[in-house]
């Protein structure tokens, strides 16, 4: 049957990580996905059901009441792989993902393939696919010895399992008692609810220095809720304060791969296109004709941005009537 | 207060990076050699509060090839007192639990209250280190701190998580890693790098290293706990359509657009 034991810790804001549908998807693509679930005792239903919604066949519980970091999940996440025994366990790459994916393998002394693009079964096992220096690498690997402990790039998988019966499981946890930093306070950042995840958007529109301030960012903001794009931005429009450091896209930011990427006045450096040149189309403005995003560009525009922005952002709204 | 920064020397990003199509490992050649950013503004941090508390001495640990020295001593020229190198052939190609276990190893051997180190390299972008050495040296560990105050006996900081941030603190000792958001790291200065050159740098091999201590074996080396199984080069991109703004730009994206079916 072939156990993939998939890690979901409770999102600090509530409900389970990003990413769960996804990596629950991958694990039903090669095996049967086993969801272990920790968080506080009054979330910890809901949250079970939410796995078994997105085709967990079993979901293993544990209560973790969030007030230390870190070693409370993996003590549970731990036990739940003493006991599945998978071959592989899946965990979507978010940070809580990757704190998770990094003590499980601590504690097993198991092999970690970090930022996977997807996977796959071959006659000798699960085998795992990357994306190396920013899309320019195609690799695959697997492990020597199991289980192979996967962290999965957000937006990449697109299979979805059908929704399972909960078979929900508490599991038995013996506590570590390791020393653990302790949360004072959680902060929620405050979202735009109805505009999409970066790192699982079909369309970005990206914002670079070129816009010049905070005030006139909201050109991009406009310019993707009229494309229903998620919004990006380039490390030195984060920097400068444009935008918040979650919105940066690139090397050191997330690395997208939408069907429509829009940079506007981003020069395209190096590092800027190793998070985003594997988009499908890439549309770039820029007032510099030599600036190196036209040289990934299935349409660069040279021009000025305050006025190509709203002409554009004009012309959407009246196509869309 | 001992405070031990981690470096890795990494392919340079500004450059072409290559993989060596037969081993699935960067080509060290192919590029120039730099430490990641993201470790000197971890030094960067550690660095300003051994100015203000005067009491905290700054030590910088790689483990990186023999010829990676030279990065390491870009630690020691921004001020750090002193470096510990790990260099063994043994670990050329070492996974992320080798590497955790050499540096957690090299860090019981040094001695540290607070270790801290970049969220993520640029050329593995796994993140996850941090956690596992907290994991392997039983330390508290705070993962992408955005900000941090160190006192005599504690870390404390605003942490970049999911859909928000934390305020979270440590007992010391403890392990932290640091994202970009902290300041942008000093450039040395010549008398930095005239230093550098008299400031010791100690070199370590797998056998000097107290592995039993993080429950690690000396002659697992030989077998890799993963491989890669393929590795192909991509066809770069190619530019597409160039035009220039004749007042009409915005209007001409829109029809691009909907040509595509993008809007
Ligand atoms: C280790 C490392 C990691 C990094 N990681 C990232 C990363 O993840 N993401 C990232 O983006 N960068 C990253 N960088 C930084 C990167 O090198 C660049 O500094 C950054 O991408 C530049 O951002 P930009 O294109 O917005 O700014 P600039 O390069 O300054 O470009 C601004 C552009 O706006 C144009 N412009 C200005 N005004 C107008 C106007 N009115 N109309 C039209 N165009 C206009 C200019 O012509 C210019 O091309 C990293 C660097 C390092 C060293």
């Amino acid at each position: 049957m072939n156990p993939i034991l998939v890690l979901l810790p409770a999102a600090p804001a509530g409900g389970l990580i990003a990413g769960a549908a996804e990596a629950i998807g991958a694990a039903a693509s090669i095996g049967t996905p086993i969801a272990v679930v920790t968080g506080p005792a009054d979330a910890l239903p809901g949250l079970a059901e939410q796995a078994a919604s997105f085709g967990a066949a079993r979901v293993h519980t544990a209560v973790v009441e969030g007030a230390e970091l870190g070693a409370p999940a993996a003590d549970a996440f731990e036990a739940a792989a003493r006991l599945v025994q998978p071959e592989l366990v899946l965990v979507p790459a978010t940070v809580e993902g990757r704190e998770a994916a990094g003590r499980l393998a601590a504690r097993l002394r198991a092999p970690i393939a970090a930022d996977i693009v997807g996977v796959a079964r071959d006659e000798q096992g699960v085998v795992v696919r990357h994306s190396v220096y920013g899309g320019a690498y195609d690799v695959e690997s697997a492990a020597t010895y199991g289980p192979l402990i996967a962290t999965m790039r957000l937006g990449s998988i697109d299979d979805r399992a059908e929704a399972a019966a909960p078979d929900v499981q508490p599991l038995e946890v013996t506590a570590s008692g390791w020393r653990a930093a302790t949360i004072e306070s959680f902060e929620p950042i405050a979202q735009v609810s109805t505009r999409p995840d970066l790192r699982t958007a079909k369309r970005i529109v990206s914002g670079g220095r070129g816009l010049g301030s905070k005030e006139q960012f909201a050109l991009i903001e406009q310019l993707a809720d009229t494309l229903g794009a998620a919004v990006g931005a380039s490390r030195a429009a984060v920097d400068a304060g444009y935008v918040e450091p979650s919105a940066q896209v690139g090397q050191t930011g997330t690395s997208v791969s939408p069907d429509l990427y829009l940079a506007v006045g981003i020069s395209g450096a190096i590092q800027h296109r190793a998070g985003m040149q594997t988009a499908k189309t890439i549309v770039a403005i820029d007032r510099d004709a030599s600036a190196p995003i036209f040289e990934i560009a299935d349409l660069g525009v040279v021009g000025d941005l305050f006025t190509i922005v709203p002409q554009l952002t004009a012309a959407l709204e009246a196509r869309k009537g | 207060m001992k405070i031990v920064v981690l470096l890795k020397p990494v392919p340079d990003t500004y450059g072409q990076r290559v993989l060596d199509l037969e081993t699935g490992l960067a080509d060290r050649a192919a590029s120039e050699t730099v430490i990641d950013e993201i470790g000197e503004r971890a030094l960067e941090a550690a660095l300003q509060h051994a100015e203000q508390a005067g009491d905290a001495e700054v030590v910088v640990l790689s483990m990186a090839p023999a010829e990676s020295q030279s990065a390491l001593r870009k630690g020691l020229a921004m001020g750090a007192a002193s470096a510990v190198h790990v260099a063994d052939e043994r670990l050329a190609g070492a996974d992320y639990v080798r590497t955790a276990e050499v540096l957690a190893a090299a860090l019981r051997k040094t001695g540290f209250d607070l270790v801290i180190t970049g969220d993520a390299s640029t050329d593995g972008t796994g993140g996850v280190m941090a956690a596992m050495l907290a994991e392997m040296l039983d330390a508290p560990g705070i993962t992408r701190l955005e900000s941090l105050e160190i006192t005599a006996d504690a870390v404390r900081g605003t942490r970049a998580t999911d859909g928000g941030t934390m305020v979270v603190q440590a007992a010391l000792p403890a392990v932290v890693s640091v994202t970009e958001a902290l300041p942008d790291p000093r450039f040395p200065a010549l008398r930095g790098i005239m230093n550098a050159k008299k400031k010791p740098v100690e070199q370590l091999t797998l056998d000097d290293l107290p592995l039993d201590e993080v429950g690690a074996a000396l002659d697992e080396t030989a077998a890799p706990r993963s491989i890669m199984t393929s590795v192909a080069e991509r066809p770069p991109r190619s530019a597409g359509t160039i035009i220039t703004d004749e007042g009409d730009a915005g209007e001409r994206i829109a029809a691009f657009l909907a040509e595509r079916r993008l809007a």
